[in-house]
């Protein structure tokens, strides 16, 4: 198959590593990459914020870059979420008919890197090799908006050489929720705490997840305590083959 | 907290008041425990439904139908309360309603004489427009008879949740309460125990004897039936049916909201609402009356019925399409009992009698989007509320449709100027419509911070101070610096060496292959090198 990666502006910028590790797995499935050049932001922060005339022509640009994709595959469950329960309404007020329809079209082709694995490719062992003892950090808008379940669960485990240990209170936020960290900073951390107790509990040496938001604030407050315990996407660890360089 | 009313009109925003709390390690206790022993209650007696979620869509179903032919069903309501005997008032905002009861208690006395106590069902509709208040002010003790709402009283203290008022208090605390302010003539609550049987019992003499004297009531209502003129209240004491029943005057005061439309309706109710309110399978008090028992003298009830419908922004709220759903809560709480925020801070941060996530769409609706601004942020659109909402309110699709008011106030006109946000968002909006610009700010981002990344043990840079409002984050989480290669330039590079690579194998060259993979190797080892 030929897959679209819609890589995310923070993805991009700050987690490249998830990037190659998705074209890793996908390639090394036998499925071609490729990365349409002019794609930059769902504008999740924006319309999530409150900014919704921002975010307007960024429907317009991602369905530009996209339209003639067979699969869209993105490493971000917020983003997949914003696009899913926001686009059409996004188009709705465009009052833009062929932008409508083209998205109508294109969402169902959208899928969050996890779920095209397990959904789309009804896959659970990719392969990987990740000798670790590791945590899963099931991300707010994969559960509640994209109901993946246990979809990264079920990846996980088909894992060689993992240990995989389960987080209490699995479902509970970790306080990110966007700029929501920054305006309600304190008690996003307060959340924030409860989180990374429940991550050290269990003794991993790494927390996983399916968006590196969640990941990055977590990963923040293990990397200012100095617990050693590294945030890693799921990606990058079904990347991890034996005899490789993790 | 002191008895100062939660008023959004005056409050402080929710971060400064949430910081406060947050300091209040016996409260987060409190709130912590009460919250997850309703959360597992609730899912125990959740989990047992089979049609649970065709009961939600029943439930929304019923309040949408309602709130789009809500003037039909309010006059329905009026016509046929007023038929059984009730007499049926309009408010149309917190005023008129404070005025239109003040004067239904003082007329309410025997022989002309105004009434100088009433007592109370907890009723979330008459904290909204502090109705006690207002009666104090007209010479009118208001007795609450909600044991929550007694404590709260009792405690100078403000409720913190709409079903269990006095959440944040835990026993011992409640017996202080008890023992330093109920004071009832002949008894003694000084040597009051510690026990749940002590502080009942304690309340239960206190309120007995005002169940017995005062002969005027003031309700709120959880539904009103547009079909028959009635008036429900669901509640766990008894201590409501008390207030129901014993006085001659009866003043239930109700949002118009409140409407459903037949008596079947409540079939739906009935069973959404004591599950996602305190998991129970039925509340164990579930009172529902018609106007006043006209046929005889002795009978149970009251011998004059009020019921204030009230307005208070209700209607704007309607008006606008995509957060009326708003008005489709009844007041089950589950919302709040489910949110990681209220579960951290507690319900005074909000400000407002209304906590929790629906209080941060409701409030400010109320408000008319002139006060309680700092609500709609008081979320991590973490979706807990609306997965537990018995009527499916999406919670984050309102707050996220609020907060678009709330920044185009703050970009209207001269306020854009003071805004380093609205500044700051709307710039970087711009830089997502081109690739061009995107690429160039990813360049000039990794510049700007170069100053603040510090090498770690590991040999790998992290900023762990960062300026102005990003400062929030840096409070207690570090910041990877960003990677030398974004992701696009190695993607890019990659196909580079790998179109030369097929460049060469078209020609023959089988050497090229290994060559070209070492190239795309080296650029991924050089892009793993940069973090």
């Amino acid at each position: 198959m030929r897959v679209s990666l819609f890589i995310t502006c923070y993805n991009d910028t700050l987690f490249p590593d998830t990037g190659k590790a998705v074209v890793r797995v996908l390639e090394r499935l036998g499925h071609t990459v490729d990365f349409p050049a002019g794609q930059t932001c769902c504008g999740q922060m924006h319309w999530n914020t409150g900014y919704q005339e921002e975010a307007l022509p960024l429907l317009s640009r991602f369905v530009e870059q996209f339209k003639g994709s067979e699969a869209v595959v993105s490493p971000s469950t917020s983003c997949v979420a914003m696009m899913r329960d926001h686009y059409p309404l996004m188009a709705e007020r465009l009052k833009d008919e062929k932008l409508k329809t083209e998205v109508a079209k294109l969402l169902p082709k959208v899928w969050e890197f996890s779920e095209f694995l397990t959904q789309k490719l009804g896959l659970e062992d990719v392969g990987a090799y990740y000798p670790h003892r590791v945590t899963y950090h099931a991300s707010c808008h994969g559960l509640r908006s994209l109901h993946i379940g246990d979809g990264p669960m079920r990846l996980l485990r088909a894992v060689r050489g993992i240990d995989l240990v389960e987080i209490e209170n699995l479902e509970q936020c970790c306080g990110f929720g966007g700029t929501f960290a920054i305006k309600n900073a304190e008690v996003s951390s307060a959340m924030l705490s409860e989180k990374v107790r429940g991550v050290l509990n269990t003794r991993a040496e790494a927390v996983t997840g399916c968006d590196n938001s969640c990941l990055m604030h977590i990963g923040g407050a293990l990397h200012r305590q100095r617990t050693g315990v590294k945030p890693i996407h799921l990606a990058e660890i079904l990347a991890s083959e034996e005899g490789g360089e993790r | 907290m002191s008895g100062e009313a939660l008023d959004p009109t005056t409050a402080p925003k929710f971060q400064v008041a949430a910081k406060t709390l947050l300091g209040d390690s016996q409260l987060r206790k409190n709130v912590r425990h009460a919250t997850k022993v309703i959360q597992a209650k609730r899912a125990r007696v959740v989990a047992e439904m089979p049609d649970w979620q065709d009961l939600r869509e029943a439930g929304q179903q019923i309040r949408q139908h309602t709130m789009r032919h809500l003037d039909f069903y309010l006059t329905e309501f009026e016509r046929n309360c007023t038929a059984a005997g009730g007499v049926v008032h309009w408010a149309k905002d917190a005023e008129d309603a404070r005025q239109i009861v003040v004067g239904l208690v003082k007329a309410s006395g025997a022989n002309g004489q105004s009434p100088t106590e009433v007592i109370k069902i907890k009723s979330m509709t008459t904290e909204e427009i502090q109705l006690n208040k207002a009666l104090e002010a007209a010479g009118i003790h208001a007795y609450e008879t909600d044991l929550a709402e007694l404590i709260i009283q009792l405690g100078h203290d403000q409720p913190s949740h709409i079903v269990v008022p006095a959440l944040h208090k835990n026993r011992a605390q409640i017996r202080e309460i008890f023992r330093r302010e109920m004071k009832l003539p002949g008894v003694d609550f000084s040597e009051l125990g510690g026990t749940p049987q002590d502080l009942a019992d304690a309340a239960r003499k206190f309120l007995r004897e005002k169940f017995l004297r005062v002969k005027t009531a003031v309700s709120g209502a959880n539904f009103l039936v547009a079909e028959t003129g009635s008036v429900c209240i669901v509640e766990s004491e008894g201590n409501g049916r008390m207030c129901l029943t014993l006085p001659d005057t009866l003043i239930s005061v109700a949002g118009i909201d409140k409407v459903v439309p037949t008596y079947q309706d409540l079939e739906v109710m009935f069973q959404l609402l004591p599950r996602s309110a305190t998991g129970e399978r039925m509340n164990p008090y579930n009172s529902i009356w018609t106007g006043v028992d006209k046929s005889s003298s002795g009978g149970d009830g009251p011998r004059t019925f009020h019921v204030v419908l009230m307005d208070n922004a209700r209607t704007e709220i309607l008006a606008d399409v995509e957060s009326r759903q708003t008005l489709h809560c009844i007041r089950c709480g589950a919302c709040q009992n489910s949110c990681p925020v209220y579960q951290q801070t507690g319900g005074h941060a909000y400000g407002s009698v209304y906590a929790g996530p629906i209080g941060a769409i409701l409030t400010p609706q109320l408000m008319e989007m002139h006060h309680a601004q700092s609500l709609p942020y008081a979320s991590s659109l973490c979706g807990a509320c609306y997965e537990v909402c018995p009527v499916k309110i999406n919670i984050p699709e309102v707050l996220i449709h609020l907060r678009n008011k709330v920044v185009k106030q703050q970009s209207s006109g001269l306020n854009i100027l003071v805004n380093p946000e609205v500044l700051a968002l709307k710039a970087v909006a711009k830089v997502f419509q081109s690739e061009t610009v995107f690429r160039a700010a990813q360049k000039i981002g990794r510049l700007a911070e170069l100053p603040l990344g510090h090498k770690d043990g590991q040999g790998e840079a992290w900023i762990d101070w960062l300026p102005g409002m990003l400062g929030g984050w840096t409070q207690v989480r570090d910041l990877h610096v960003m990677p030398k290669q974004t992701f696009r330039q190695w993607f890019e590079a990659r196909g580079k060496s790998a179109a030369g690579r097929r460049a060469r194998d078209m020609a023959g060259d089988g050497t090229a292959i290994h060559a070209g993979g070492r190239a795309a190797d080296a650029v991924e080892k050089g892009a793993g090198d940069g973090r």
